[in-house]
């Protein structure tokens, strides 16, 4: 694994071996010393020109986990503006010596170009670009359906027949894209609930279903796994849906509606909540909610990413 | 002083006929089987073929205010370069060319520079703004004669302004040349809207967008009776709406550019920015409408809306790179590996949809009837035998953002005569200097 830009390209094998190899590191976290040697000796630069802190930390952590040197640049502000060449800055980190680059930017497809215009000899991972893909978080997410599903019995298991539903604004989700490739890659159903405005306006060649009724969809589905996805007000202004009340009536995961769930399904949300607007509080902090799993999984999954662009395959893909 | 007589052998016309021209003082005054002449520049043009020198009606030379990017001289010489002998400039320069002063300016740097006819086009707005007409009135009688009309980059959005400006140019038998994009259906549009803009996670530019104001003006331009021209139609709706107009008998013409008839959206899937451009690359389907509607005259005229930029306007996201490609000199192989080699278009309808109707729309004279006795003499020898990969030493424009490096194409420009003497010849650019001295012995032989 040379990069890890999207879960669209990643095979089940391959993305098995990740998850398998995230359950060892997780195992690590539970020792008493938390840390391994394995990238001593290696950089890892965080190259973040969106805020993110919670991602940032979370590569940071895992980084350090492996005790890999870690080197963070951080700009605030609009995500493609000028001065911020990503070119040139790129290309800084890189003298530095910089072996990993963990990129989140707010244009889609800037890891790729990272990846594929020769600039930097630097494996390149993304956490987040744009309305594109963050593929750590499908990782963590689908890590933590399989150990909620399997217990410490993970690995080895894939994500057949998990039916899953994933509700709120996907057209603007890089979160709902990496993870419609993944889960549908290890066996999972998924289908997506939204209102129309806010789904993609073309979804053929996406393997999901698509529901505009999100209590129709819980009736049908008997979901195993609910992700709600964070609800941003600003698309309010932009015409999205008439009013925060009405998306949260409609859309939100709120008391009633999680009593109606089954008795075992998981409920998920990549972070930061929206309480009381996409999911409530009772949801959020039930002992069926994955939330607070979710953060602790997400240290191993970029441990066993950054591990497996760092280590032996990668010289000879080079 | 006057300029050297020259003398092609052996060309093959668009219709098939096979003659000899001998051009003098910047006309064909023979043709059929011609006698040698001593101290005539002979071509030998046995296996080319001779077409009518190519008028882009869509160019951005970028001066004034872009020299980075293109001059009026780099511009006219990527044109030569594509057998071009005339390019309407757009008028997106800054600052803009909406007063006499910069349409006049821009002419005459093209007549110095001498590599092509440089006719300015004028913009409609203020500043491009949208908000007041520009000095149409001016422009049009000014040594520059505008005729065509287009705030191109950006579309005459209010309707009134636009009906406004449609009435003002019947004062002169102007066109009014729209860049149709509906602008609150495109806030931060990336590229084409439909499946691959979901999976790639850009902003869509929906194809209604662009059919949405073609139908708005197509009835305009009906209601006020006035002359309307169609910038880079992209897709199947845009076509269908044209094609209804022009049944009703609206005078409207449309262009179409050498890309939309080549390539499709899926080259965005690697997010290489010399693939972003506006209107965006579409789908499969959408080509085929345009191929077809050039082909049946829905389409009247081919267009390169070349577009240069400079590296790092490129070399960067997406998001942030500049929208728009090169294509004066790749806009003859294109048409070729695009629409001739399948059988869409003869060479006829090439000479047709490449040079007489868009000098024709522009009102630019002498293009009307190339090949008899008289004509000005404005030809391009073309090869169209050869096949190549078109690379870097194929360009001539300051900026190299062509969609084509690296890419097998059809034909080759091997000589233009612009006004009776030499920009290219046997594949290479004559040297400016000299170029600029047959210009103005041309202009001195008027005067005389």
């Amino acid at each position: 694994m040379r990069n890890m830009l999207s879960t669209s390209d990643l095979s089940r094998s391959s993305a098995m071996g990740i998850l398998d190899i995230a359950e060892d590191m997780a195992d690590i976290s539970t020792r008493e010393v938390k840390k391994l040697p394995t990238l001593r000796g290696q950089t890892v630069a965080n190259l973040f020109f969106e805020d993110s802190t919670r991602t940032r930390i979370s590569f940071e952590a895992a980084a350090k986990r492996l005790s890999a040197d870690v080197i963070t640049f951080s700009t605030r502000g609009s995500s493609v503006s000028k001065g911020e060449g990503l070119k040139d800055t790129a290309q800084t980190l890189a003298e530095m010596g910089a072996d990993a680059v963990v990129i989140r930017h707010g244009a889609s497809g800037a890891p790729h170009i990272l990846a594929s215009s020769g600039w930097i000899d630097a494996a390149v991972i993304n956490a987040g670009d744009g309305t594109h893909e963050h593929p750590t978080q499908a990782l963590l997410d689908a890590f933590t359906i399989r150990r909620r599903l399997h217990g410490r019995a993970s690995r080895g298991k894939a994500l057949d027949g998990v039916s899953v539903l994933i509700v709120g604004d996907i057209v603007h989700s890089r979160v709902a894209r990496s993870n419609v490739w993944l889960l549908t890659t290890l066996g999972a159903n998924v289908c997506l609930v939204a209102p129309p405005s806010l789904v993609p306006v073309d979804l053929s060649r996406w393997p999901v279903t698509v529901e505009f009724d999100l209590d129709h969809a819980i009736a049908e589905c008997a979901p195993d796994v609910i992700m709600m996805l964070r609800i941003q007000v600003e698309r309010m202004d932009a015409a999205y849906f008439p009013s925060a009340r009405e998306y949260s009536t409609s859309w939100g995961l709120n008391d009633e509606r999680f009593a109606r769930l089954p008795p075992d399904s998981i409920v998920m949300h990549p972070g930061p909540l929206n309480r009381g607007l996409e999911i409530s509080s009772l949801a959020a902090d039930s002992v069926r909610s994955a939330v607070r799993e979710q953060v602790a999984n997400g240290v191993s999954v970029r441990m066993a990413v950054l591990y497996g662009v760092l280590t032996g395959e990668r010289k000879g893909d080079a | 002083m006057s300029l050297k007589q020259v003398l092609v052998r052996q060309a093959t016309l668009p219709d098939g006929t096979r003659t000899d021209i001998l051009i003098e003082r910047g006309h064909i005054v023979e043709q059929g089987i011609v006698s040698s002449r001593s101290g005539a520049t002979t071509i030998d043009a046995d296996g080319l073929l001779a077409l009518p020198g190519l008028v882009d009606l869509h160019t951005h030379l970028r001066e004034p205010g872009s020299e980075n990017s293109e001059t009026v001289l780099t511009g006219t010489r990527a044109a030569a370069a594509g057998g071009f002998t005339a390019v309407f400039a757009m008028a997106n320069t800054s600052p803009v060319a909406d007063t006499a002063a910069v349409v006049e300016q821009v002419m005459a740097l093209g007549e110095r520079a001498g590599y092509a006819t440089v006719r300015p086009i004028g913009s409609v707005s203020v500043d491009l703004a949208g908000e007041r007409l520009s000095a149409i009135g001016a422009m049009a009688s000014s040594r520059a004669r505008v005729r065509v009309f287009s705030d191109d980059g950006h579309c005459v959005w209010d309707p009134l302004l636009m009906r406004r400006a449609l009435e003002y140019v019947k004062t002169f038998n102007g066109v009014i040349a729209q860049h149709a994009q509906e602008p609150r259906l495109t806030v931060g549009a990336q590229m084409n809207e439909g499946a691959l803009s979901s999976e790639l996670g850009l902003t869509g530019w929906p194809s209604v967008a662009e059919a949405a104001i073609i139908e708005r003006d197509v009835l305009l331009a009906q209601h006020v009776e006035s002359r309307l021209h169609i910038c880079h139609v992209s897709s199947a709706d845009s076509v269908d709406i044209v094609r209804w107009a022009k049944k009703r008998g609206i005078a409207v013409t449309a262009e179409v550019t050498p890309h939309h008839l080549l390539l499709t959206e899926d080259l965005a899937s690697d997010y290489d920015s010399r693939f972003k451009v506006n209107p965006p690359l579409r789908t499969r389907d959408d080509v085929e409408a345009l191929r077809g509607a050039l082909a049946d005259g829905t389409i009247d005229i081919v267009a390169t809306d070349h577009a240069p930029h400079p590296v790092e306007a490129k070399e960067c996201e997406w998001a942030a790179a500049a929208f728009g490609m090169l294509g004066l000199e790749s806009a003859l192989s294109v048409v070729q590996t695009a629409v001739v080699a399948n059988g869409f278009l003869s060479w006829s309808d090439v000479a047709r949809v490449m040079s007489r109707e868009p000098a024709k729309i522009g009102r630019l004279s002498g293009y009307e009837d190339p090949f008899v006795i008289g004509a000005r003499a404005n030809i391009t020898l073309y090869d169209p035998t050869v096949e190549r990969v078109f690379d870097a030493s194929s360009l001539a424009s300051k900026s190299t953002n062509s969609p084509y490096l690296g890419r097998q194409l059809l034909g080759r420009v091997m000589t233009t005569i612009h006004d009776g003497y030499l920009t290219v010849h046997d594949g290479e650019l004559v040297s400016a200097d000299e170029v600029a001295r047959s210009a103005s012995t041309v202009k001195e032989d008027e005067r005389a």
